[in-house]
C-alpha cells in the first residue's frame, strides 16, 4: 500500500502512472511481430492475424481472438481474401476488411454473422488503407482505394457508401489519414506531404493548423482523441501538433496515439521502437522503455499497452487517487484508506466522515466489486471506474452475455439491482436466444419452461428488437400456438428440405404443422405426407381433395390416386373400398346420362332405392350383385321401396320371390307404417313363431296374439298382450290370458 | 344471478367473479360506447361468465356476429372484437375492419379468447391492419364455473384434437386453468392421474408451479387431492345411453352452455285471458342448473324415478296452495303471500319439468328405444360381442341416423375389446355402401382414436374389467339406488368407479385392471407451504376434483354426485371438464365428412 505511488510521475500539475493489468495468457512465438492486430476499447477482446505471405498464397494464417487477459476465445484458420485490416464494432464483433473491399463480420467467439461489400469501385481499385471508426452511428469503415479516393460508410449495420472527393495534387498514397466526426458528420483529415485537407460529402478543403512549425515539411502521422475532441500531429521534424484548432505542442517520432484525460491536461502519448513519450502541455515529457514490440490501444482515460507478454495501462493518475495518497490529505477516501490501515475494514471510516451520504460509498463499493470480477484473469475485462461509468451497467452486461458469461451477467445484475427488464430478464432472454440456437431439439425442452424468453427470442427474431417487456407477461402465449410460430419462421429461414427434415424430429411439431397446412396449405400437406411416405394419409388427403372436386373426371383421378398410395400403404380394404367408390360413381354417371335420374354422389345404398322407386329394377339387381350386398340389406331395401312406392302387389310377388332373408315381420310393419293394416294381414302368417305375438299386435289383432301368446306360454308375451287389453272390452280375454298366465308361472 | 354457483362445497362464485373482473377491466379500457362483434362459438361460454346486463353496464349498445364484409353500422365509439386465436377468423376480422369507414374513424380493439397469438398478429400484419387496433388483449377463459360443482372449459373438440390431431392445446388450457385454480383456492397437496394426457396434464402443472415459485399463494387448500382422468381410459361410458334425467334431456334434445331448446308445442301458455291463441313456433329455451329447486331434486335420478318425484311435488305445491284456506288472520294472509312467488315458481318449474318428462317418456316407451337399450345392456353385459349383431344390420339396411349405428358398434367394438377383422370389416362395408362412401374418413378416425379396432391377439380383457370393478349390477335400484350403477340402470360408468376406488380402498387394489387400461397411472405430491396444512375435523369430508381430458357425461356427473351424497362416502366431489359430452356430440365431434367442412 505504502508503495501505490511509487510508479507516479509528475508531468505538469498532474501525475500519471503505469500499471499492469495482466501477464498475457497467450503463448506468441514472434510476439506481436508481423501481426495484423486489433484490440477493442473498453477492455475489449484482442484479435490478431498473422501478415499474409506474400510469396505462399495458398499458406493459411490463423485468425485468433483472446480474451484483454490474452486467454484464447476463438481460432480458426483464414481461408477468405487477404485482409487489410481488423477492426471491432462498438457491439464487440470483429470485422475484417478484404483487399477487393469485402467487410466479413464476426462475432467474437469466431462464428460467422454476414459479409458486406464496400463497392464496385472499391473492388476493382483495391484496398490501400483502411480504418474503422466509431461515430455517433455506430461503427463506420473509411477506405483508401488504389485509385486514392477515399469511400466511406458511418454504420455498418445500415450501409450507405459515400465516395468523397477527390484530394487535389495526390500522387501517391497520402504520408497520413484519419477520420475525424465533427457536427454529426464524419470527414477524412488528410496530409499530403505539409497540405492538410478535411474531405466532407461535398468538398475538399485545405487547412492550416494555427502555430505549426512553418519548418516542418511533411505531416508522417496524426491521431484523434477518443472522444474526436483532440487531434495530434507528428512532422517528420519531430514536432508533435496537438489541439482541437488552437493547442499547439512540439516533439519527436514514429507512431503516435493520442488520447484525452478526464481532467486537467491534454497530452499525447509517442511510441518508438523500444521508447514511449509521455508529451504534456507544459512541454514536459516522461519516458518509458518498451522490451517488446508492443501497440498502443486508446482508451477514455489512458492508453493501453499490449505485448507479447504483458498488458499495462498508461494513464493519468485520477483526481480521486490523488486525493487519497497525497500527502496529508483529509479527502474522504484518505480517510477510509487510513481507517482500513488501522482496522483492516475501510467501511469503519465512514464514521469519521461527517456530512457524507453513505449512499455514494455503498454504490462505489458495488461499482468497484463488479469490476473486479470482470477484470478477473478469466473474464478479462479490465475497466477503470471513469470507462465502466461511461459505457454504462447495460452494455457491460451485454458485453458479458457475447462471451456467453451468462451466470456471471446474471450476478451482475442482481448484486447491482438491475431493474429485471433490463437485467436478469434481459440475460435470460440472450440466454434462451443462445440456447434455442444450439439447441436441435428446438421445441420440447423449451416448450413450457421459460416460455417467456422464448417468446422474447421470437420477437426478437421477427424484428421486434424494441419490444416493451413490461407488458409481456410470462406465459403470453398457448404452448402450441408458440410451437406455430415458430414453425411458421423456421418455415420461412430454412429451405423446405432442410424444413421438413427438422419437423420429423419433432413429432408435436409436426402434427402442429399438418393441423396448420390441413386449414391452410393443402399442397404442403400433401408433400409432407410424400415426404415421410405416409401413404395411408396420402390416399386420405386425395379422397379429401376429390370431394372438393366439382367435374365427375377430376373426382375420379383423385380417387385413383388414392386407391394407388392405399395399395401402397397395404390397405387393402380401402382401397378397394374407393375402388367401388370409383365403379358406383361411374355407373351413377352412366345411368344419368341413359335415364336422366339424379344419382351421381348418392351412396350406393340410395342409389338402388332411387333405382327401384322410378322402377329399374334390373339396374338396382344389378348393382346389388356387382357390389356384393348382403341378401338382407337388399330385401329390406326392396320391402321399403316399394312400400314407398305403394306397390302391394309388386310387394307381394316379392314376398314370395323366395323365403324371406329377413323374416316376414318386416312386412308386416312396413305395410302397418304405410297405413295398410290389409296388405299387412297378408304376412301375419308367414312371421316365425317368436314373433307372432308382436306381428298380431302391429296389425291390431290382440286375440290373435292372445292365442299365439298361449300357445307359446309365454309369460312376458302374456303380459305384452295383457297390457294392450282393455279390460271393458276384451273381458273374456283377459280373463284367459291371466288364467294361461298363471299356469305358466306354476311350471 | 349466479346463486347455482354458491350451492356446493366449493363457492365456485369466487372463479367467476374473477373472470367478471377481468372482463370489466378490459371493457373499461376501451372508454366510450362500444359494438362488441362475437365470434359465434364464444357467445355461449361467455353467458355463463356474463349476461346482457353486464355488458350493457359498460357502455356495449350493440352486439354483431362476425361475418365477412362490413360491420353492420352502428353510432358507437368502438368496436371490440371477442375471438378465438384462429387464423380464419383473423381473415375476416381484416375484411371487417378494411371496409370501416375511413371519415369516421372508430377505435378498433381485439380480445383473443382464451389467449393472444403471436401467429394471428402476424397475419392481421399480413393484412396490413394491425395498426387500426388500439388494443390487443387476452381474456384468459380456460376453466368456467358451470354450476355449484361443476366446472367446464366449453372445448368442443378437445378430444378430438388429442387424440386424433396430437394438439394438445386443451391440455396446455387446462393445465392452465387447474394453476389458475390453485391461486383462488390453494395448491391441491394430492394428484392422482391416469392416460397419457393425465400424465401430461399433470407434468405441465409441476412444471408451471416451478416457474411461478416464490409467488405462491398463501390460501387454505380447498381441494385435497385432484384426479386427473383420460376420456380413453374409459371409451365405453359415453357410449351408452344415459338413463338420468338430466342425461335423457342432452341425448335426447342437446344441452349446450346450460340451455336446452325443446319443441315448443308442449309449453303453450295456458294462462286465463289469452287461452287458444297460435302456438308459438320458436323453440322454448330453459336454463338448467341447481338454482332451480326441483331440477336440482331430479336432475340426477334415473328417469323411472323422476315421475314418481314430480308427482310427489305436485302434491307438495297444491297442499301448499290449499293452505290459503286456512289462514284466517292478517297475519296468516300476509305469509301465505309472501311466499307466492316462490311457490308460484316452484308451479311453473313443476309444469316444466312435467312437459319435459311427457317429452322424454314418449321415446324412452318407445320399442326402438327400447331394442336400442336391450342391445347395449347386452353388450355390456358381454352377450354375443363377438359376432355380427342382427339387430345393427337391421338398423343399417333401414339406414336408421348414421350417429346411433357408429355408437352401437364402436360399443360392441369397445366392450369386446376389439371386433374380429371379419365382423369389423363386414360393419365397415355396410356403413360404406349405405351412408356414403365418404365416411371412410370418419371410420378411420375412429379407428385412429380406439373406437373402433380389429381385434389383436390378445385376450379381450373387457370381462376381467367388468367383474374386477364391478361394471355391471344385475339389481340395479332405480327408484333408491345403492350403487352408482343406477345411472344406466346396470352399469357403472368405469371412470367413476375408478374415482369411487381410488377413495376407498385405494387404488393399489386394481393394479392388475390398471395395467390393462391404456396410458400410465401415477401420483404426484405437491409441497403445501407449512401453516397451510389443514387440520381435518373428524367426520369432516375430503375435497377431490375430478378432472376429465376429453369430456364427461351427465350420467357420469350425477354418479360422482350420488358418491358425493352417500352417507359413509368420506368425500365430495367436484368435476371439472374439458366439455360436457354425450356419445352421439362425441362421435359427431369425430366425424371427417368432407362435404360438410365444420368450423
Amino acid at each position: 500500500m505504502a508503495f501505490v505511488t511509487a510508479n507516479w510521475n509528475p508531468l505538469g500539475d498532474a501525475f500519471y502512472r503505469k500499471i499492469e493489468l495482466y501477464e498475457m495468457g497467450w503463448n506468441l512465438k514472434d510476439g506481436l511481430r508481423d501481426c495484423l492486430v486489433a484490440a477493442a476499447p473498453y477492455g475489449g477482446p484482442i484479435a490478431l492475424l498473422k501478415a499474409h505471405n506474400r510469396c505462399s498464397p495458398s499458406a493459411r494464417p490463423q485468425l485468433e481472438i483472446f480474451s484483454s487477459s490474452g486467454l484464447p476465445l476463438a481460432s480458426f484458420p483464414w481461408k477468405s481474401g487477404v485482409v487489410k485490416q481488423l477492426g471491432w464494432t462498438v457491439s464487440d464483433d470483429l470485422l475484417c476488411v478484404q483487399e477487393d473491399g469485402t467487410v466479413l463480420v464476426y462475432d467474437l467467439l469466431g462464428g460467422f454473422k454476414r459479409h458486406f461489400s464496400m463497392g464496385n469501385e472499391v473492388s476493382q481499385s483495391q484496398v490501400l488503407e483502411t480504418k474503422i471508426f466509431h461515430s455517433p452511428y455506430g461503427t463506420g469503415v473509411a477506405i483508401l482505394t488504389g485509385a486514392l479516393r477515399f469511400t466511406l460508410a458511418t454504420n455498418i449495420d445500415d450501409i450507405k457508401l459515400r465516395r468523397l472527393p477527390e484530394v487535389p495534387g495526390l500522387q501517391g498514397a497520402p504520408s497520413c489519414w484519419a477520420v475525424l466526426t465533427q457536427d454529426r458528420q464524419s470527414k477524412v483529415l488528410v496530409a499530403n506531404g505539409s497540405h492538410l485537407f478535411v474531405l466532407d460529402n461535398t468538398a475538399c478543403t485545405p487547412v492550416t493548423p494555427p502555430g505549426l512549425s512553418p519548418q516542418a515539411s511533411s505531416i508522417v502521422h496524426m491521431c484523434v482523441s477518443f472522444s474526436y475532441k483532440y487531434l495530434a500531429l507528428l512532422t517528420d521534424s519531430g514536432h508533435v501538433w496537438m489541439g482541437t484548432s488552437n493547442l499547439k505542442f512540439v516533439l519527436l517520432l514514429f507512431s503516435c496515439r493520442c488520447r484525452r484525460p478526464k481532467s486537467q491536461q491534454p497530452s499525447a502519448v509517442v511510441m518508438w521502437d523500444g521508447l514511449l513519450l509521455v508529451v504534456g502541455e507544459c512541454k514536459e515529457t516522461i519516458q518509458y522503455h518498451l522490451d517488446d514490440d508492443s501497440i498502443l490501444v486508446p482508451e477514455l482515460d489512458g492508453v493501453r499497452i499490449i505485448s507479447g507478454t504483458h498488458h499495462e495501462l498508461l494513464q493519468e493518475v485520477p483526481g480521486a487517487c490523488e486525493e487519497i495518497f497525497k500527502i496529508a490529505s483529509m479527502a474522504p477516501g484518505a480517510l477510509l484508506l487510513e481507517a482500513h490501515k488501522e482496522y483492516e475494514a475501510a467501511s469503519f471510516g465512514k464514521c469519521f466522515l461527517s456530512n457524507f451520504p453513505p449512499e455514494q460509498f455503498v454504490s462505489m463499493c458495488r461499482d468497484l466489486r463488479v469490476l473486479n470480477a470482470v477484470r478477473d484473469y478469466t473474464v478479462g475485462i479490465p475497466l477503470s471506474h471513469t470507462q465502466f461509468k461511461q459505457m454504462t451497467i447495460q452494455v457491460l452486461i451485454d458485453r458479458l452475455v457475447y462471451r456467453k458469461l451468462y451466470p456471471l451477467a446474471i450476478e451482475v445484475c442482481r448484486y447491482l439491482k438491475t431493474p429485471e427488464y433490463q437485467g436478469v430478464s434481459r440475460v435470460l432472454k440472450y440466454w434462451a436466444c443462445y440456447k434455442v440456437c444450439v439447441c436441435v431439439y428446438l421445441f420440447t425442452p423449451l416448450l413450457y419452461s421459460n416460455i417467456l424468453y422464448f417468446v422474447l427470442f421470437l420477437q426478437l427474431l421477427f424484428n421486434k428488437v424494441a419490444l416493451n417487456l413490461s407488458k409481456l407477461t410470462p406465459y403470453c402465449m398457448p404452448s402450441c400456438m408458440l410451437v406455430y410460430t415458430v414453425v411458421m419462421y423456421l418455415k420461412n429461414e430454412l429451405n423446405r428440405g432442410d424444413f421438413f427434415m427438422m419437423l420429423r424430429n419433432q413429432p408435436v411439431a409436426l402434427s402442429l404443422y399438418k393441423q396448420f397446412c390441413k386449414h391452410q396449405e393443402q399442397d404442403t400437406l400433401k408433400d409432407l405426407f410424400n415426404q415421410d411416405d405416409d401413404h395411408e394419409e396420402l390416399g386420405n388427403f386425395y379422397v379429401k381433395a376429390s370431394y372438393k372436386e366439382q367435374r365427375l373426371e377430376a373426382r375420379i383421378a383423385h380417387l385413383q390416386s388414392a386407391v394407388d398410395e392405399y395399395y401402397k400403404a397395404k390397405n387393402e380394404f380401402s382401397a378397394k373400398t374407393t375402388e367401388d367408390e370409383m365403379r358406383l360413381l361411374r355407373f351413377q354417371r352412366k345411368l344419368e346420362e341413359e335415364k336422366g335420374e339424379q344419382l351421381v354422389g348418392f351412396s350406393l345404398h340410395d342409389t338402388m332405392t332411387t333405382l327401384l322407386s322410378v322402377g329399374l329394377h334390373k339396374h338396382a339387381e344389378q348393382l346389388y350383385k356387382d357390389f356384393r350386398v348382403p341378401d338382407k340389406r337388399f330385401w329390406w331395401l326392396r320391402l321399403k321401396a316399394l312400400a314407398e312406392k305403394e306397390d302391394w302387389e309388386e310387394l307381394e310377388k316379392f314376398s314370395k320371390s323366395k323365403k324371406s332373408p329377413i323374416g316376414y315381420l318386416p312386412f308386416v310393419e312396413v305395410c302397418i307404417k304405410h297405413h295398410n293394416k290389409y296388405e299387412a294381414r297378408k304376412y301375419v302368417s308367414k312371421v316365425t313363431l317368436e314373433q307372432k305375438v308382436k306381428a298380431h299386435l302391429a296389425v291390431g289383432d290382440v286375440e290373435g296374439a292372445a292365442e299365439a301368446a298361449i300357445e307359446r306360454r309365454n309369460e312376458s308375451e302374456i303380459g305384452t298382450v295383457l297390457s294392450r287389453c282393455s279390460a271393458t272390452t276384451d273381458h273374456l280375454l283377459v280373463e284367459r290370458l291371466n288364467r294361461a298366465k298363471a299356469t305358466v308361472a306354476k311350471k | 344471478m349466479a346463486s347455482h354457483l354458491f350451492c356446493g362445497r366449493v363457492n365456485l362464485n369466487i372463479l367467476r367473479e374473477a373472470a367478471r373482473k377481468d372482463l370489466r377491466e378490459f371493457l373499461d379500457k376501451c372508454s366510450g360506447s362500444k359494438a362488441i362483434v362475437w365470434d359465434e362459438y364464444l357467445t355461449g361460454p361467455f353467458g355463463l361468465i356474463a349476461q346482457y346486463s353486464l355488458l350493457k353496464e359498460h357502455e356495449v349498445e350493440k352486439m354483431f356476429t362476425l361475418k365477412a364484409g362490413r360491420i353492420p353500422s352502428a353510432a358507437v365509439k368502438n368496436i371490440v372484437f371477442f375471438v378465438r386465436p384462429r387464423l380464419e377468423l383473423m381473415d375476416i376480422i381484416a375484411e371487417n375492419v378494411a371496409s370501416e369507414d375511413k371519415l369516421q374513424p372508430r377505435d378498433v380493439h381485439i380480445l383473443f379468447v382464451p389467449r393472444r397469438s403471436l401467429l394471428c398478429e402476424q397475419r392481421l400484419k399480413e393484412k396490413g391492419v394491425l395498426n387500426s387496433f388500439t388494443n390487443i388483449d387476452e381474456y384468459i377463459l380456460d376453466l368456467i364455473p358451470y354450476d355449484g360443482d361443476l366446472l367446464s372449459m366449453e372445448s368442443e373438440s378437445s378430444f378430438r384434437e388429442c387424440y386424433l390431431e396430437n394438439d394438445q392445446t386443451s391440455l396446455y388450457h387446462a393445465a392452465k386453468g387447474l394453476m389458475n385454480l390453485q391461486a383462488l383456492y390453494g395448491t391441491i397437496p394430492q394428484i392422482f392421474g391416469k392416460g397419457e394426457c393425465a400424465r401430461h396434464v399433470a407434468n405441465m402443472m409441476l412444471r408451471m408451479k416451478r416457474e411461478f415459485a416464490g409467488s405462491q399463494t398463501q390460501i387454505l387448500p380447498v381441494f385435497d387431492t385432484l384426479l386427473l382422468l383420460d376420456r380413453n381410459v374409459d371409451l365405453l361410458t359415453p357410449l351408452a345411453t344415459q338413463l338420468t334425467y338430466e342425461g335423457l334431456i342432452d341425448e335426447i334434445f342437446g344441452i349446450t352452455n346450460g340451455y336446452v331448446k325443446l319443441p315448443p308445442e308442449k309449453f303453450a301458455q295456458k294462462k286465463q285471458g289469452e287461452g287458444g291463441k297460435e302456438l308459438p313456433t320458436e323453440p322454448k329455451k330453459l336454463q338448467l342448473n341447481s338454482a332451480e329447486e326441483l331440477y336440482a331434486e331430479i336432475r340426477d335420478k334415473n328417469f323411472n324415478a323422476v315421475g314418481a318425484a314430480l308427482s310427489k311435488k305436485a302434491k307438495i305445491i297444491s297442499a301448499a296452495f290449499e293452505e290459503r284456506h286456512n289462514a284466517k288472520t292478517v297475519g296468516e294472509i300476509k305469509q301465505f303471500v309472501s311466499q307466492l312467488p316462490h311457490m308460484q315458481a316452484a308451479r311453473s318449474s313443476l309444469a316444466n319439468h312435467t312437459s319435459i318428462a311427457e317429452l322424454i317418456k314418449d321415446i324412452t316407451t318407445s320399442e326402438d328405444f327400447f331394442d336400442s337399450l336391450t342391445v347395449e345392456q347386452e353388450f355390456m353385459t358381454g352377450v354375443d360381442t363377438d359376432k355380427v349383431s342382427t339387430y345393427i344390420e337391421d338398423c343399417i339396411a333401414q339406414k336408421d341416423p348414421l350417429i346411433k349405428i357408429l355408437r352401437l358398434v364402436c360399443m360392441q367394438s369397445v366392450c369386446n375389446n376389439g371386433l374380429k377383422q371379419k365382423v369389423l370389416d363386414y360393419y365397415k362395408k355396410e356403413i360404406l355402401q349405405t351412408y356414403g362412401y365418404k365416411h371412410i374418413l370418419t371410420l378411420k378416425n375412429l379407428e385412429k382414436v380406439g373406437l373402433l379396432k380389429p381385434q389383436s391377439t390378445m385376450r379381450n380383457n373387457y370381462p376381467t374389467i367388468r367383474k374386477t370393478l364391478k361394471l355391471w349390477m344385475e339389481d340395479a335400484n332405480e327408484q333408491n339406488p345403492n350403487d352408482i350403477s343406477y345411472v344406466y340402470s346396470g352399469y357403472a360408468p368405469l371412470s367413476v368407479r375408478l374415482t369411487q376406488v381410488l377413495a376407498r380402498p385405494g387404488w393399489r387394489s386394481i393394479e392388475e385392471v390398471l395395467k390393462m387400461l391404456p396410458g400410465p397411472h401415477f401420483e404426484e405430491r405437491q409441497q403445501v407451504p407449512t401453516g397451510l396444512h389443514k387440520k381435518r375435523q373428524p367426520g369432516e369430508n375430503r375435497t377431490t376434483l375430478v378432472f376429465f381430458l376429453g369430456g364427461v357425461t351427465y350420467a357420469e356427473i350425477a354418479a360422482l354426485r350420488f358418491l358425493s351424497n352417500m352417507e359413509d362416502s368420506g368425500t365430495e366431489y367436484i368435476i371439472a371438464a374439458t366439455k360436457l359430452i354425450n356419445g352421439t356430440s362425441w362421435i359427431k365431434s369425430l366425424m371427417d365428412s368432407p362435404e360438410e367442412n365444420l368450423p
